[in-house]
């Protein structure tokens, strides 16, 4: 219990991990220091150097962590002029929806916004389940598998004539709770990074039902009668406001509790800024990754549904063809939750989301080609994981491979 | 078989009459135990060729199977259209491979496949360039892509897995975009004739089909690239750790890009066979083909870590691969279940590949030492005031220190005609103790290695043992030179013998041929001790001719040679076996010659050197003394296995080397008296005995000195 009293309370060490994190994370200099001062404290300066150093001498630790706190201390007093990476995003959209505004006749419309939001809640929760996973340093490429073979799964089970709607929903969650476990399994277990895992059990996993589930093969699988509370959770309106966006709401707000709340969310963030510590002090890595891609698989059935009504069918094709995994990813690594893991929050996801959603937005009233919109997500994304790399260096000489 | 004493060999007639019952009991046993396949095991993976060996098992298991059960597979035919796509496939993985050798990886392989198949056949049917030219160009255009890659992993330090992703969904884009913009077009235009095209597509190079000659052309450059040139180097090396390759010198960002360039190579070398063997102009070409080809390499046996993989090896993988896909598609299978079978060939050998890295020295380690059966009469008293030969007596523990404290470890001890004293260290030096109490010690020669037995040629040159390097030569200067470090090498045997890692003890016979005993040819010289454990026949029997300088195994398959002794009358030679406690008689001339048989058994210690006394009899050191503990082991070889991996090194139990004696022998085989210390102070260890004009001298392998005591009566043997 005492790991957990230390990781829970506000003055553990992950809180000055954390601090120390984001003092890092603002020397990145590309226009994230607003009016900062040129000349840096000592302080400041020796917490920059903490990370790189992992083999530092016990009261050498103590200095360090000192002088943490104290540099920690002085990004709070002068926090005002500097800004998140979250912050720089939510100026470019603003800047965007200005510009988008002024550009495209119809965009600043209520109706429009109202789409653009409800169209972007399906890769908001999406792209919260893959933050999760790659806060704790993981990464979830079968995702989209998951979502579409579970959705497929639950609709088909719902148009056979005798399947209840609570057999039809279990059906969809034990097809995630299955990869989910599998995927933690084989990382946590085997060791296998988790790239290649999720690559590979995203395949599998498509073609497993492709070949034995999904009868006849049929690659789109319609919402049938009875499934109107699919219908609902796509395009159903509470209070005027559309569905999908308060499941979006919900699902972050309840995301943020348990990262920021929770012994669990703190165990995540311990996991990701540094699995070998962490599991040194105790926390059991291993199951606890497995519970990381299984909330992951689960949050993606959750998107399926809501894409499935939105759109009155599942089209499985989605898994091989459409570029939706990297629009997740992008949001999460130009978020703010970079790849190193132990960074970023639900607020990342949210600013993300907005941007990819609003690009996409812009896109379409555009008229872009398809092809051209998805030549362009590829280059942001490469811009995003070029800047991720900027901004939180690692040592690239002892990565391995897959990491 | 004729070298280890068979019951049917030994001659009932010709055992000593001495308390020993010789040993029947257990026979089977031993035969039964002396077959291990836990033996062959630990021995192969130990082999560096087993890494490729593996798959190439796979791919020649996988190509049977399919050949005997699907019709047709072995037809002709197929077998050209299967080479002819293993062609274009195998480059696409040997590109891959090169990458992930170089530590990376590139998953745009398939986009870029596409992308070139398009732009070649465009060129070619729109703009109308000749098609040598568009080739020219493609292959340029892969380069290109390649490069981009490259700068963004090597340059801009973009992660590879998720940048060459990404690059798949740009490049397929572009794809897509130009089948928008072109594909109308396109439908109006007829086929492309070009010479150069249909000789790369459908053509032949004296008979063989030319994009298998691509291939044969691209495997040898590639192999002698990759593992012969400086570039090959600094790849493997970039690899397998860049810090260490940046510390070298090495460039290591251009290397890398290097590496992605060959990937956008080969990648657009396979699209233009493809393009000019297909003619299909569709965007969908190659999708999924980044996944195949790393399932290809990393089944192939190139390890995801980096590092480790050669072309071969991507050729091996691409082929499993290709008759596999080929197999499952004449026999119907779709396409959904070929992909789940690749991922679960990918998770399984890349389960397999991080399991194996990560544990193959422990894995070794735990079934390397491999016990076997062996079978005890009880022990001789050893009792004092007993009336046995081995009645522990105090006739040592009075000796005379020689180099005390300064000497460490002596082994065996010689003097030389001058009455000087000569003993090894384990540090590697040979003393040389003189003065009329041996009170001058000076270093003789430094040899390094583990100085064991010793022994003067006609010409005063001191021949010795070095565990660890072999047998050497010391001349009367100091000057040290090598006789011989190697042996001829048993052809059966998967462990290589060939080399001397534990040369004991030596004596020279008659006609100036040195024999001399390797202990053990499975364990290093300072883990001698686990030989013990095991109890197989590891050792051997060597003769070293200084004629011929030939070296030649004489005896093969002995338990712990050790001490070896030319008889007085220099017919035979005297084999002491540590562990079966038993001295050997191997006859090297007269009338037996070439036949073995037991000298002694069953004394009551583990046998060391062998020495000859001047009175006609033999001297010989016993280093441990036996216990029934340890005997009752020996014959429970899985008890020993279960303690060792069980329990930690330190706590095994190890045959007893606490304190041992000297006892002589009758040139008949009778045991007839024994020196002892029972105090352990002065020898602890006995490992070797020399006598010397009315004194015995005394070494030991753990002791701190030499010792020396007067012998009642006797002279210089």
């Amino acid at each position: 219990m005492f790991i957990a009293e230390v990781l829970t309370s506000p003055q553990g060490p992950i809180k000055i991990l954390r601090t120390g994190r984001s003092v890092q994370s603002l020397r990145g200099g590309l226009g994230l220091r607003v009016g900062a001062e040129k000349s840096q404290s000592n302080g400041l300066a020796a917490a920059r150097q903490a990370p790189s150093d992992s083999l530092l001498s016990n009261t050498d630790v103590s200095r360090e962590v000192r002088e943490s706190r104290r540099g920690a201390a002085e990004v709070r007093r002068r926090g005002f002029f500097r800004l998140s990476q979250e912050q720089v995003v939510l100026i470019v959209v603003a800047g965007l929806v200005v510009l988008f505004g002024a550009m495209l006749p119809g965009f600043l419309t209520l109706g429009n916004l109202l789409t653009l939001v409800r169209n972007v809640s399906v890769l908001g929760v999406l792209s919260l389940a893959m933050g999760l996973v790659v806060i704790a340093r993981g990464i979830d490429l079968s995702l989209i598998a998951t979502m579409g073979v579970s959705t497929a799964l639950t609709l088909q089970a719902l148009s056979e004539p005798g399947a209840s709607v609570m057999l039809a929903v279990a059906i969809g969650l034990s097809v995630c709770l299955a990869m989910g476990l599998l995927n933690g399994f084989v990382i946590a277990f085997v060791e296998i990074p988790a790239l290649f895992t999720t690559l590979a059990t995203g395949l599998a996993v498509f073609g497993l039902a492709r070949t034995f589930f999904l009868s006849g093969g049929n690659l789109i699988v319609d919402v049938p009668e009875r499934g109107a509370f699919v219908r609902t959770m796509g395009l159903g309106h509470i209070l005027g406001l559309p569905v999908p966006v308060l499941i979006f709401a919900a699902v972050c707000i309840a995301t943020h509790f348990v990262l920021t709340r929770t012994a669990l969310g703190r165990f995540i963030y311990a996991h990701g800024d540094n699995p070998e510590a962490a599991s040194l002090t105790g926390i059991p890595i291993r199951p606890l990754t497995m519970i990381e891609y299984t909330v992951c698989a689960l949050l993606g059935y959750l998107a399926g549904l809501v894409l499935a009504g939105t759109l009155n069918a599942m089209d499985t094709q989605v898994i091989m063809t459409s570029p939706l995994i990297y629009n997740v990813l992008t949001v999460v690594v130009l978020g703010g939750i970079s790849l190193v893991g132990g960074r970023g929050g639900v607020q990342s996801v949210v600013a993300g989301t907005l941007l990819i959603g609003v690009m996409l937005n812009g896109m379409t009233l555009l008229n872009m080609d398809v092809f051209v919109q998805q030549i362009i997500q590829g280059l942001i994304l490469l811009a995003a994981l070029v800047l991720d790399k900027r901004l939180n260096p690692r040592d690239e000489e002892t990565v391995k491979q897959g990491d | 078989m004729a070298a280890e004493v068979t019951a049917a060999t030994v001659d009932a007639a010709r055992w000593p009459k001495t308390w020993v019952a010789p040993r029947t009991r257990g026979r089977w046993k031993e035969l039964r135990w002396r077959a291990s396949a836990q033996l062959v095991l630990g021995e192969l993976l130990e082999k560096q060729w087993m890494e490729p060996a593996i798959p190439l098992a796979v791919l020649i298991a996988v190509t049977a199977s399919f050949v005997i059960a699907v019709p047709g597979m072995g037809e002709f035919d197929n077998v050209i259209s299967t080479l002819r796509e293993l062609s274009e496939f195998a480059l696409v993985v040997i590109g891959m491979g090169i990458v992930v050798i170089s530590g990376g990886i590139d998953l745009s392989v398939g986009s870029m496949f596409a992308l070139n198949n398009y732009v070649a056949l465009l060129l070619g049917l729109i703009v109308g360039l000749p098609m040598w030219l568009t080739t020219l160009l493609v292959l340029g255009l892969g380069c290109l892509m390649g490069a981009c890659n490259g700068v963004l992993v090597a340059y801009l330090k973009a992660k590879p897995f998720l940048a060459t992703m990404v690059a798949l969904l740009v490049y397929r884009g572009i794809t897509n975009l130009l089948d928008e913009h072109f594909s109308m077009s396109i439908a109006t235009k007829g086929t492309i004739q070009d010479p150069f095209w249909t000789w790369l597509g459908t053509g032949s190079v004296l008979g063989v089909p030319t994009a298998i000659v691509f291939l044969i052309v691209v495997v040898l450059v590639g192999h002698v690239m990759l593992s012969r040139s400086r570039l090959g180097w600094h790849i493997t090396a970039v690899g397998a750790s860049r810090k260490a390759a940046r510390h070298a010198g090495i460039d290591v960002e251009r290397v890398l890009l290097s590496s992605y360039v060959f990937s956008g190579l080969l990648t657009a070398m396979a699209a233009m066979l493809y393009a000019s063997r297909v003619n299909s102009l569709s965007p969908y070409t190659a999708l999924g083909m980044e996944f195949t080809a790393l399932t290809a390499a990393v089944l192939g046996g190139i390890s995801l870590a980096g590092g480790n993989g050669t072309v071969p090896r991507a050729l091996i993988g691409a082929a499993t691969i290709t008759i596999l896909s080929k197999g499952l598609l004449l026999m119907n299978v779709g396409g959904e279940i070929y992909t789940l079978i690749q991922a679960m060939i990918l998770l399984l050998v890349v389960g397999v590949d991080i399991k194996w890295a990560k544990n193959r020295a422990k894995a070794i380690q735990k079934i390397y030492i491999n016990p076997t059966y062996l079978h005890f009469e009880p022990a001789p008293s050893i009792a004092p005031n007993d009336n046995s030969p081995f009645a522990i007596n105090d006739r040592l523990s009075n000796s005379m220190p020689i180099g005390l404290g300064v000497v460490e470890g002596p082994e065996d001890v010689l003097l030389d005609a001058q009455g000087r004293l000569y003993t090894g260290d384990r540090r590697g030096w040979i003393w040389r103790f003189s003065g009329e109490n041996f009170d001058r010690a000076e270093i003789f020669a430094k040899i390094g290695g583990m100085p064991l037995g010793m022994q003067w040629d006609k010409n005063g040159n001191l021949i010795i043992c070095i565990g660890g390097m072999g047998l050497y030569g010391v001349d009367p200067l100091g000057r040290v030179t090598k006789l011989t470090d190697e042996t001829n090498r048993t052809w059966y045997r998967l462990k290589d013998d060939s080399r001397l890692r534990l040369a004991d003890d030596l004596d020279i016979a008659p006609d100036g041929k040195i024999y001399f005993s390797e202990a053990s040819v499975r364990f290093e010289a300072h883990d001698w001790i686990e030989d013990g454990l095991e109890g197989r026949r590891n050792g051997r029997l060597i003769c070293y001719d200084p004629a011929t300088k030939t070296t030649r195994t004489v005896l093969k398959r002995l338990v712990f040679p050790n001490g070896v002794a030319v008889s007085h009358d220099g017919n035979s030679v005297l084999i002491g076996q540590t562990w079966l406690c038993r001295i050997l008689r191997y006859w090297i001339a007269g009338p037996k010659k070439g036949e073995v048989e037991v000298f002694v058994e069953n004394l009551p210690g583990y046998v060391d050197n062998i020495n000859r006394a001047s009175d006609g009899n033999y001297w010989v050191a016993l280093v441990g003394i036996r216990s029934p503990v340890f005997d009752l082991a020996y014959a429970h070889p899985r008890f020993r296995r279960r303690m060792m991996k069980r329990i930690p090194r330190d706590e095994w139990l190890y045959p007893s080397m606490n304190y041992g004696c000297i006892i002589k022998i009758t040139e008949k085989g009778e045991v007839l008296e024994s020196y002892w210390d029972p105090t352990g102070n002065a020898h602890a260890t006995v490992t070797s005995m020399r006598e010397h004009d009315g004194f015995l001298y005394i070494g030991g392998l753990n002791n701190n000195r030499v010792g020396r005591i007067k012998l009642a009566g006797g002279g210089r043997p």
